[in-house]
């Protein structure tokens, strides 16, 4: 093997192991959404996540999450991105004071993956939606 | 003390729901990332934010590093009487920021 090789060889090892962003396991993702609503089944429905399908820019994606329900029914709604190095966006907790039970925020997506809203209801229950989405240029790489 | 955009109506009917809109100068540092010499950049970002209105909840977030730099939220509060809304957020080195703007319900 000359010097050449070597270089290109050992830089097609080292390259993506650097710039591939880290991604939350299955598990670390199920474990972040069992903290924050507990055991209770994530029945699909009611709630509306509004995501763009296709994301030109990680660094900024616009986010906007509702549930048809009254406020007083709707305890929080928690946001997760499964294919982050931390599976957590945001948890919104609402109050006597809410006016209507949604939110508006913007996230970093690391890579293409499904963005998860979970709604939890007083009663305990939880209602969830997700959108798989594309990202072009992904965040947290510079 | 970090620049703060809030957008709240000046005045509002009894029990219309008000939309209020939140921009906060921040750079939200993830922690993920790394400096030129390969040394980790250290996690700082907002990770609580609480909105009442007269000492009652409207909103009580929770932040992580996946919110963009410049944290923007956009929520609703429902009108009731006049007084104040207040926001309190804390950052990573524990300081806490507090603005507030008046509402007069007609």
């Amino acid at each position: 093997m000359n010097r050449r090789r070597f270089l290109v060889l050992s830089g097609a090892i080292l390259l993506p192991a650097i710039w591939a962003p880290a991604r939350a396991t299955p598990a670390e993702v199920k474990a972040a959404i069992r903290r924050a609503v507990g055991d209770a089944p994530l029945q699909p429905g009611r709630v509306k996540l509004d995501v763009p399908v296709l994301v030109e820019n990680g660094n900024a994606v616009a986010l906007a999450a509702s549930i048809d329900a009254l406020p007083g029914e709707v305890r929080a709604m928690h946001v997760f991105a499964d294919g982050n190095p931390l599976p957590n966006v945001g948890s919104f907790r609402f109050g006597p004071r809410t006016g209507q039970p949604r939110i508006a925020t913007r996230m970093r997506l690391a890579t293409s993956q499904t963005v998860i809203a979970i709604a939890q209801m007083t009663d305990g229950t939880c209602f969830t939606d997700s959108v798989d989405l594309l990202v072009t240029l992904a965040a947290c790489l510079e | 003390m970090v620049r703060v955009l809030i957008n709240v109506p000046k005045t509002a009917r009894r029990g219309e729901v008000i939309e209020l809109k939140v921009l906060i100068s921040h750079p939200m540092e993830t922690g993920q990332r790394r400096n030129d010499m390969g040394q980790p950049i250290p996690r700082d970002i907002i990770h609580s934010f609480r909105c009442t209105y007269n000492n009652e909840l409207v909103l009580d977030a929770d932040f992580y590093p996946a919110i963009s730099a410049n944290p923007f939220l956009s929520f609703t509060a429902l009108a009731e009487e006049s007084g104040q809304i207040v926001m309190t957020f804390t950052d990573d080195h524990g300081v806490e920021q507090t603005e507030s703007r008046a509402i007069t319900v007609a």
